[in-house]
């Protein structure tokens, strides 16, 4: 068989796996199975990655070809975010396993089921190439993910899930209405096809309202600014590897979708030549980034601190591509990827400390610096990476999206990049003072240091950020490959 | 459960239900192994039988519908009819075709995408018919489950 | 009135996008708002089985003496759709019923009163 007709199986082996998974007994098998299956789809793209030529790779089901058959495409800039998703859903499953342990008590096997078929959709809306089945892989990856922030200890947990579920159904019927209305127009499905179509046709009020539809749609799914209200509880109170999982991949995969209506199907030219969206989208960026980080400075919750702390980065993502250059779109994904890995970092620091003290409150880690050092020092690096200190991943993301302020002639947004990392340095701070420089509550007990099944993928994180942050030619060769394929078109 | 044990008291509603529970059911394979001929197949014919022995239990209580099948073994039946469609789109891939080409099946083409389409559909309607009768005991005996009242308490 | 008539059923689409949409802000109660979460995704199934009728057409089964077909895809996209809609609302139920009996009631505002707290058992 060749890499080709074995792309597919990258969302083939969760999908179906996640069926045996359910039947599992234990705590264990499930947990081994969805390890191995995730890191097999994480083999599988980074081969797929390395292996694809200047065309992309296609493959068409059930041998329908395509714009009749739904397709699988696959070119650099999907593969690489497919690589992200399936390579955070790997090391959060590494890291996850006491702490899983920890916070469900009972039989494993269906949450498992639930994390496989979580990652199932977000790979498979990652590499489809039909529009409409990227509304059903973004509809299973978002019921598995409901269910899996209530499967939290928290009773304010099934708050989160339920208010994520109406607002994320809302945002997947905005996503429904809008592919409706390029379908009546054109009378295809198929993303290339589309792209064909659509010009013809660009100038009518049913494909701007389309295109809007959409738009929202893919923002609600993204947490930008307006419509991150789902975001903190959901993460804060969902299951600690759950939240791991989230912070790396489901809003990227979002914003994946997002440039590729923009760029691919509608055009960079339509988008924001015939329509204001890098304005609209300047605007929410700008706004998300201050008001991310200035909400995450006050936050006495820890892990919504980072969640809010996530609403800005978001921004960050956007605001890359509200500049509408190469630049830009470069950093975008260059920051798709180092964010990937420091907040999933972060949150498993967190999770770490968590697994110890049972609490989130800022209070619970008064001390906690000497009592753990080594979780510590692990979140003080991670927390630089996301200020964006020299010699870290995310000093890089940042220096590409100030170059492309620039580039762009737009000092201000430099002045303002420099601001949300100050504001970013507080709240980092506001954990490290409280870790080592707070006397322990009295009626705390010590904790011990964290198992070394917790700490070794955590500094495995660490040591990424690190790499990643002084060897750029890997994930900038990659971010800006995608970049590329993303302003060529298909 | 005071309407399973009400219910079944009414003779009108015992009989006629008695005499349409087959009725539905036959009308449910007809749906779905008639289902490339005509409109129909795994997704509605999977509903309708569900639907069978949702009136079954609405009737004759939550206890006998699970005797009739017990809830594990709807479970497993969910999965494995997922598990038969994609055994079917591997079969494929195992024989040099592509996810899901049914054409490598067979020799003769058609014949071949006939029979793919029906074990596929089959598995969606025994996945479809076991997921909505599993929502529906979830739902119902969830309330017992949380009172830890006793079915026969009135 | 030709605007009216003629575009009839998408009128109706808008309108009962528009009652499910304010159902889902407005209502406070989670029962409420997921029966008008299913009426404004109903409503866009309306639209696409519109869009599928071709004037003229017949129901797309393949037989003797009939040349023009309805379009059958709309529908196939709208069954996965409905599909995915019946999960979302048992989705949303079964949290529903598990906030229920957490905080001992499914209305918004309620939620976290004291005076509706279940009791410890």
């Amino acid at each position: 068989m060749t890499l080709t007709q074995w792309m597919p199986f990258i969302v083939l082996m969760p999908l179906i796996l996640s069926g045996v998974s359910a039947l599992l007994p234990g705590k264990t098998a499930p947990w081994l199975l969805a390890f191995a299956t995730a890191t097999a789809s994480t083999i599988l793209a980074a081969l797929v990655w390395l292996g694809l030529g200047p065309e992309p790779m296609r493959y068409a089901f059930g041998n329908w070809a395509p714009p009749m058959g739904i397709e699988y495409r696959v070119d650099h800039a999907n593969a690489l975010v497919a690589l992200i998703v399936s390579g955070i859903a790997s090391l959060a499953l590494l890291w996850g396993k006491r702490s899983a342990d920890q916070e469900i008590p009972e039989r494993q096997g269906i949450f498992y089921a639930l994390f496989l078929l979580a990652l199932a959709g977000l790979l498979g809306i990652t590499l489809t190439g039909d529009a409409f089945n990227v509304f059903v892989f973004l509809e299973i990856s978002s019921l598995s993910t409901y269910a899996l922030v209530a499967y939290g200890q928290d009773r304010r947990g099934l708050l989160a899930a339920f208010r994520y579920l109406i607002m994320g159904t809302i945002g997947a019927t905005f996503i429904l209405i809008g592919i409706g209305f390029l379908y009546m127009m054109t009378g295809t499905l198929n993303m290339a096809d589309l792209a064909e179509r659509i010009p013809a046709v660009a100038d009518t009020n049913a494909v701007r309202a389309g295109f809007a539809f959409i738009i929202v749609g893919l923002g609600l799914k993204l947490a930008l600014l307006p419509l991150h209200l789902w975001l903190p509880n959901a993460y804060a109170f969902a299951p600690n590897v759950i939240t791991v999982f989230l912070a790396g991949t489901a809003t990227k995969v979002a914003l994946y979708v997002m440039l590729r209506f923009i760029y691919t199907i509608f055009g960079g030219d339509y988008s924001f030549g015939a329509l204001p969206l890098a304005d609209i989208m300047m605007v929410l960026a700008v706004a998300g980034m201050v008001v991310g980080s200035w909400v995450a400075m006050f936050e006495p919750n820890l892990k919504r601190m980072m969640a809010y702390s996530s609403v800005a980065q978001v921004g960050y993502l956007v605001l890359g591509v509200a500049l509408v250059s190469i630049i830009g779109l470069t950093a975008t994904f260059v920051h798709l990827f180092n964010h990937a890995l420091m907040k999933a970092g972060l949150f498993m620091a967190l999770g770490t400390v968590m697994y110890r003290t049972g609490s989130a409150r800022i209070e619970a880690f008064y001390g906690v610096g000497r009592q753990m050092p080594w979780t510590m020092t692990a979140f003080a690096l991670l927390g630089l990476s996301l200020i964006g200190v020299p010699a870290t991943a995310g000093f890089v993301s940042k220096w590409y999206l100030i170059w492309g302020a620039l580039d762009a002639g737009q000092v201000w947004l430099v002045v303002l990049i420099l601001i949300t990392s100050l504001m970013a340095v507080v709240y980092i701070w506001r954990v490290i003072e409280a870790a080592w420089f707070q006397a322990p509550r009295d009626q705390q007990s010590p904790v011990a240091e964290a198992p070394k099944a917790l700490l070794i993928p955590l500094w495995l994180m660490v040591a990424l950020n690190i790499y990643f942050g002084l060897d750029t030619r890997l994930s900038l060769g990659a971010a800006e490959q995608a970049a590329q394929v993303l302003l060529g078109g298909f | 459960m005071a309407w399973g044990i009400a219910m079944s008291d009414n003779k009108i509603l015992r009989i006629v239900a008695r005499f349409l529970i087959p009725l539905i059911m036959l009308f449910a394979l007809y749906i779905q192994f008639h289902g490339e001929y005509s409109p129909g197949g795994g997704f509605q014919a999977g509903v309708v039988f569900a639907a069978a022995w949702i009136l079954f239990v609405l009737i004759f209580g939550l206890d006998l519908g699970l005797e009739v099948i017990p809830e594990r073994a709807m479970f497993v039946l969910m999965v494995l009819g997922v598990m038969l469609y994609c055994a079917v789109g591997l079969l494929n891939v195992a024989q040099g075709g592509l996810f899901l080409d049914f054409s490598t099946l067979l020799a003769d083409p058609k014949a071949a995408q006939q029979a793919g389409i029906i074990t596929v559909e089959l598995g969606i309607g025994i996945t479809v018919a076991t997921v909505v009768m599993l929502i529906f005991t979830m739902f119902a005996r969830r309330k017992r489950e949380q009172d830890g009242t006793d079915e026969d308490a009135p | 009135m030709t605007v009216i008539l003629s575009y009839f059923n998408y009128w109706v689409v808008v309108l009962l996008m528009m009652i499910g949409f304010y159902g889902v802000i407005a209502h406070g109660n989670m029962d409420k708002k997921l029966m008008s979460l299913g009426l404004f995704q109903t409503s866009v199934f309306i639209m696409f089985i519109s869009a599928g009728k071709v004037i003229g057409g017949a129901t797309p089964i393949l037989r003797d003496g009939v040349a023009l077909h309805s379009n059958p895809l709309p529908h196939v996209l709208i069954l996965t759709a409905i599909v995915v809609g019946v999960a979302t609302t048992a989705v949303g139920l079964a949290l529903a019923v598990r906030i229920q009996e957490a905080y001992g009631t499914i209305e918004d505002d309620l939620i976290g009163d004291p005076s509706h707290e279940p009791e410890e058992p």
